[in-house]
């Protein structure tokens, strides 16, 4: 049936899957998905909703650099906020509200269109490998499919095992099977691995709800979107979010449960996302909080089911029933579907290099949650950055990487490979060092060009990106060189209780004061006029706002990324002997040994490793 | 770690010598070095060529500190083949402490241990061969100079700054957790507790901050200044002191020509000697700089000797007028400082002048509160214990009582000067309404500089800080 070399195979199609597939044969790879279930391309497991603080930059990132999910996040939202907009601009964080249906069914057209991309419905029981060489996989049915390179994007299906009270079966996602064979094939050849622990709460019927007793969470008044291509539009109708409690009633009938919990009666071992506990969880450490807030999200424009966040449980499902009905607006809920909890294998992200290849099979590649991640954003951005490395290297081109102060993608993967992870991790802004520089408005600035080069990006898009910068550019050119006399500028100082000036001065000095925002600076006549002559738009007047507003900042970000970036540059050579470094700690030798870092930089954020231990390393480097 | 920063530190072994040298490094040094030093014929040292020479003065302000050569490297030839400007100065602990700490306050930063060495190794100064012993040196000197910070770090210094940074922490997880979990069900501290938080930080860095002077005196001895005319046998007191013929001695008067110091450890407590040129009036220019100076000296010393010769005292009754008079002159500008007055040369005395003069002693001593005087001999050694005794008495007595509180490392006053700055600024910006992505900016910072105290940096605290103590997750 499979004659063909593929160059890259992907194994699964969530958003890791759907990504590395859709990189990988946009940039020339005869590329083969291979997953489980044709009907399931890109399902948004738990919740229905994309982006959010540090995830919502990472989905710009992916759309910058020529991924999908920023398009099908605009295209599937029913709701847009912009989070943390009364913060600085590097929290800025785009966050919407999805079609569950709608998104998986873009996603399955867009990779349809895509060239050079194949598709099969099988479950791969094992790898084709020769020597130190990944050369195919294999099906359950027997199958074997060559290639040059395979990106394993299984998520939570390896060995994955669905708890709901006392009961627990084995399933990758409810009413799917789990698969079995790659684990032990890699454990065979030497990798480790571990089990994870993730959840999620139940669905309902809309239709047994009574929203009067909720609090509406509207939509963003002017919501923006996602891509930074014109395809998409932002949305001209919105549905609402609603929110309610859970109570010490609520926490009580939740208690009954307790004893029939696999979290707390030890059937659940491994280790569950300290961010996103379950109910449970949140009611056992925090017993002194007597109620705790439940999103009511729809799951689409014309569904009646709701996802219930905040509710994530493994609790029985009659457990789970009695004490939903005790919260308000609940009172007569009849549900969809109950919550779980499900434990699946991943391999410790540490056996990666930074192009996640593995470190021990050649043209393997791991992206998602086999990596220990949680999220659909980390997922993706995992998948587009392993497909792109997959082409590259069959391509015989020189690898993709992304540093730290170049994107939080190059934070994750960084994170991920030099520090490993204990439990499913989740992106969030303090992970990154200069976030300042990391913002979600300037993610085509950072990364179009990269794409454009990779051949992901379109011309298009780099040229879009070119035009807004430069407009902004000017923009900031115009404050910096226009002059406002006291007369005009006087009253607006004072309405915002800042101090007046006395002489005629540039009104980028004035602009730049803390409390002097873009809506005040605009009643300046000469500068609605520059808005208005050169028609600039939201996206070119927001940013130049932020380089005038934030340039200090940025200055001394960049500058310490700069510092940083010394030592990025300082090579570690490939199987450098640690153990004749005698002057340097044991426990800093062992995990350098582990850990194989590529850059001095990268070493010396691994923990346990001291600046004591770095200073050693750079004298002895190159022995 | 290594930055592109200017780097500075001493050179040439720490204690006193009759030279030091003290080293800048980095892209700015000849700019940073210039706007210190006074050249004599004018020369700007950003216009001399590189391996060249020049004579001046380093001054801070309007106050010259020392006399020095200053040699011009310019990368890339130099030893880290950077821009580095070498000042040879006068050897004086005090000299090397007051230039270092002069760079440290104009855009210098303390170098690490092993830095300039590291920095010469990246640049490609250094082969391998050299680069391995170096390695060998710092690992050696990191654990030793450990054992030091351990050591200094007296009272509740350690622990104190562990608090302080705990605190910050806590300030920070608060702050990341308004920003990375906005969308959260968290209560957020209030911003006045910020403000008293970091008025609590900035208040107990400034202590110790200003402790660091009281703490280089523990370190590097404490300043005592020898005032008296030229041949009252100065010199010969510190070789008594010092059982060793170490400062020149001889009959001719003004064979000290400049200040010497010696240190001597007495009963375990360092005790640095600064040998001036007295302080008689005079009309005569060059002496009445060197006065000028003799004063400075007793200004820095927290003991100062009054020292004159016994049989002068006790034959000449205008001499000893003169004497009395600069005596009142000393306890009436320095009334805070323990003042010895000692009568040298007592074997030269008759049996009677000898009584006569411990009766005159006797009551210059109950002249002053912290006024005391004895007679000896520096070169029978009689009475020399007496003064050993009455010299620890000072500190043992808590006459140079010290803060409980002490910094003493210059790389931790270093690091205190920098958190302070950032601290400033988190100040500002609560002050203004900063909005907490910004502030957090100017804590990590501070938060680093207290790591480079403690020695734990990590941002993984912050996001372990906040599931530890708040409920997150929907």
């Amino acid at each position: 049936m499979f004659n063909e070399i593929y160059d890259v195979i992907v194994v699964g199609g969530g958003h890791a899957g759907s990504e590395a597939a859709a990189a990988a044969a946009n940039m020339g790879s005869k590329t083969l998905l291979v997953t489980m279930n044709l009907q399931n391309i890109a399902q948004m497991s738990c919740n229905p909703a994309m982006g959010g603080i540090a995830k919502g930059q990472i989905v710009r990132e992916i759309d910058a650099l020529g991924g999908y999910s920023g398009i099908v996040s605009d295209t599937s939202a029913i709701q847009f906020k912009m989070l943390n907009k009364s913060k600085g601009p590097a929290m800025w964080s785009p966050r919407v509200q999805s079609d569950r249906m709608r998104f998986a069914e873009d996603w399955r057209m867009l990779l349809e269109q895509t060239q050079n991309l194949d598709f099969y419905q099988e479950m791969v029981s094992g790898l084709l490998i020769k020597g130190d060489k990944v050369v195919g996989v294999k099906t359950s049915l027997g199958v074997e499919i060559k290639a040059k390179s395979v990106v394993l994007t299984n998520g939570t299906f390896l060995n994955g095992l669905i708890h709901i009270g006392d009961k627990s079966f084995g399933g990758g996602r409810a009413g799917e099977k789990a698969a079995t064979g790659i684990t032990e094939q890699l454990v065979d050849i030497g990798f480790d691995s571990g089990r994870m622990k993730t959840g999620t709460p139940p669905r309902v019927d809309g239709r047994s709800l009574d929203f009067s007793k909720m609090i509406e969470q509207p939509g963003d008044d002017n919501p923006e979107k996602f891509s930074y291509l014109d395809i998409t539009k932002p949305l001209t109708n919105q549905r609402s979010c609603h929110m309610s409690y859970t109570s010490p009633l609520v926490h009580d009938l939740l208690r009954e449960g307790f004893d029939r919990s696999p979290m707390f009666n030890g059937r659940i071992k491994s280790l569950g996302p300290r961010y996103c506990p379950s109910i449970e969880d949140k009611i056992n450490r925090f017993a002194d909080k007597d109620r705790h807030q439940l999103f009511v999200e729809p799951e689409g424009w014309n569904t009646v089911e709701y996802y219930i966040n905040g509710f994530s449980t493994s609790l029985p499902e009659d457990v789970q029933f009695k004490a939903l009905r005790s919260v308000a607006g609940f009172e007569n809920v009849k549900f969809f579907r109950p919550g779980y909890a499900i434990e699946y294998d991943y391999f410790p992200p540490t056996q990666l290099k930074h192009t996640l290849e593995t470190k021990l099979v050649n043209g393997l590649y791991f992206a998602g949650q086999i990596n220990g991640t949680t999220g659909y954003e980390e997922a993706a951005s995992q998948g587009l950055m392993a497909g792109i490395n997959a082409s590259l290297k069959v391509q015989e081109r020189d690898a993709f990487t992304l540093k730290r102060d170049e994107a939080y993608i190059g934070v994750l993967i960084d994170d991920l490979i030099t520090k490993g992870t204990e439990e499913p991790y989740r992106m969030f802004t303090s992970r990154a060092e200069y976030r300042t520089l990391l913002r979600q408005d300037n993610a085509d600035l950072r990364l179009t060009p990269k794409g454009f080069k990779l051949g992901i990006a379109s011309e298009k898009r780099l040229k879009r990106m070119e035009e807004k910068h430069e407009s902004a550019k000017q923009f900031v050119s115009f404050f910096e060189t226009t002059s406002v006399q006291p007369s005009e500028i006087n009253p607006i100082l004072e309405s915002k209780n800042s101090s007046v000036v006395k002489q005629s001065g540039k009104l980028f000095k004035i602009f730049a004061r803390p409390n002097i925002e873009m809506d005040d600076i605009r009643n300046v006549k000469s500068v609605e006029d520059y808005i208005q002559q050169n028609n600039l738009d939201r996206e070119v007047i927001e940013q130049a706002e932020i380089q005038v507003k934030y340039a200090g900042y940025i200055e001394k970000e960049k500058n310490n990324a700069d510092k940083l970036n010394r030592l990025e540059y300082v090579k570690i050579p490939a199987n450098f002997d640690y153990s004749q470094i005698k002057s340097m700690s044991f426990e800093a030798r062992e995990k350098l040994k582990k850990i194989q870092p590529t850059t001095v930089s990268q070493a010396s954020r691994i923990s346990g490793v001291s600046p004591n231990d770095i200073s050693v390393l750079l004298v002895y480097m190159g022995r | 770690m290594i930055n592109n920063d200017t780097i500075v530190a001493l050179a040439t072994p720490s204690g006193a010598g009759a030279i030091a040298v003290i080293r800048l490094s980095g892209e700015n040094a000849i700019t940073i070095a210039q706007k210190q030093f006074k050249s004599v014929s004018g020369k700007q040292l950003t216009k001399q060529p590189t391996h060249t020479i020049h004579l001046g003065h380093i001054v801070d302000d309007t106050r010259t500190l020392d006399e020095v050569l200053v040699s011009v490297f310019k990368n890339p030839n130099s030893y880290t083949g950077e821009n580095v400007v070498e000042i040879s100065c006068h050897g004086s602990n005090y000299i090397q402490q007051e230039i270092i700490q002069l760079f440290l306050r104009n855009g210098c930063r303390m170098a690490t241990a092993g830095e300039f060495t590291l920095r010469a190794f990246l640049n490609g100064k250094l082969d391998l061969s050299q680069a391995e012993a170096v390695a060998d040196l710092i690992a050696s000197d990191n654990e030793a100079s450990h054992q030091i910070a351990m050591q200094q770090m007296r009272g509740g210094f350690s622990s104190e700054i562990a608090k302080l940074r705990e605190e910050l922490l806590n300030f920070a997880s608060l702050i990341e957790l308004e920003l990375d979990f906005a969308e959260e069900d968290v209560e957020f501290a209030d911003r006045t507790q910020f403000k008293d938080l970091t008025a609590r930080i900035l208040s107990v860095l400034k202590r110790l901050i200003d402790s660091f002077a009281v703490g280089n005196v523990i370190k590097n001895g404490i300043p005592v200044a020898i005032v008296g005319e030229p041949n009252v046998g100065k010199s010969t007191l510190l070789n008594a002191l010092l059982n060793e013929e170490r400062a020149i001695v001889s009959d001719i008067a003004g064979t000290t020509r400049d200040t010497i110091e010696d240190e001597i450890s007495i009963g375990g407590i360092g005790f640095r000697f600064i040998d001036t040129a007295g302080i008689r009036d005079t009309k005569d220019v060059v002496e009445s700089i060197g006065i000028k100076k003799t004063f400075e000296k007793i200004e820095q010393a927290q003991v100062v000797i009054y020292l004159f010769e016994a049989d002068v005292f006790v034959s000449d009754t205008k001499k000893s007028k003169l004497l009395n008079i600069e005596i009142e002159k000393i306890k009436n500008k320095y009334p805070q400082k323990p003042l010895l007055i000692i009568a040298n040369k007592s074997d030269k005395l008759s049996d009677v002048q000898f009584s006569e003069l411990n009766k005159a002693l006797i009551h210059i001593s109950k002249t002053g509160k912290k006024t005391q005087a004895q007679m000896l001999s520096a070169k029978t050694n009689h009475g020399v214990e007496q003064l050993k005794n009455t010299l620890l008495s000072f500190v043992n007595t808590g006459a140079l009582k010290n803060n409980d509180t002490i910094v003493t490392n210059t790389r931790h006053y270093d690091s205190l000067l920098k958190a302070l700055e950032e601290v400033q600024k988190v100040k500002y910006g609560l002050e203004t309404g900063l909005s907490g992505d910004l502030l957090a900016i100017d804590i990590r910072q501070a938060l680093y500089y207290f790591g480079e105290i403690t020695g734990e940096i990590s941002n993984d605290d912050l996001l372990g800080n906040i599931f530890a103590n708040f409920c997150i997750g929907k």
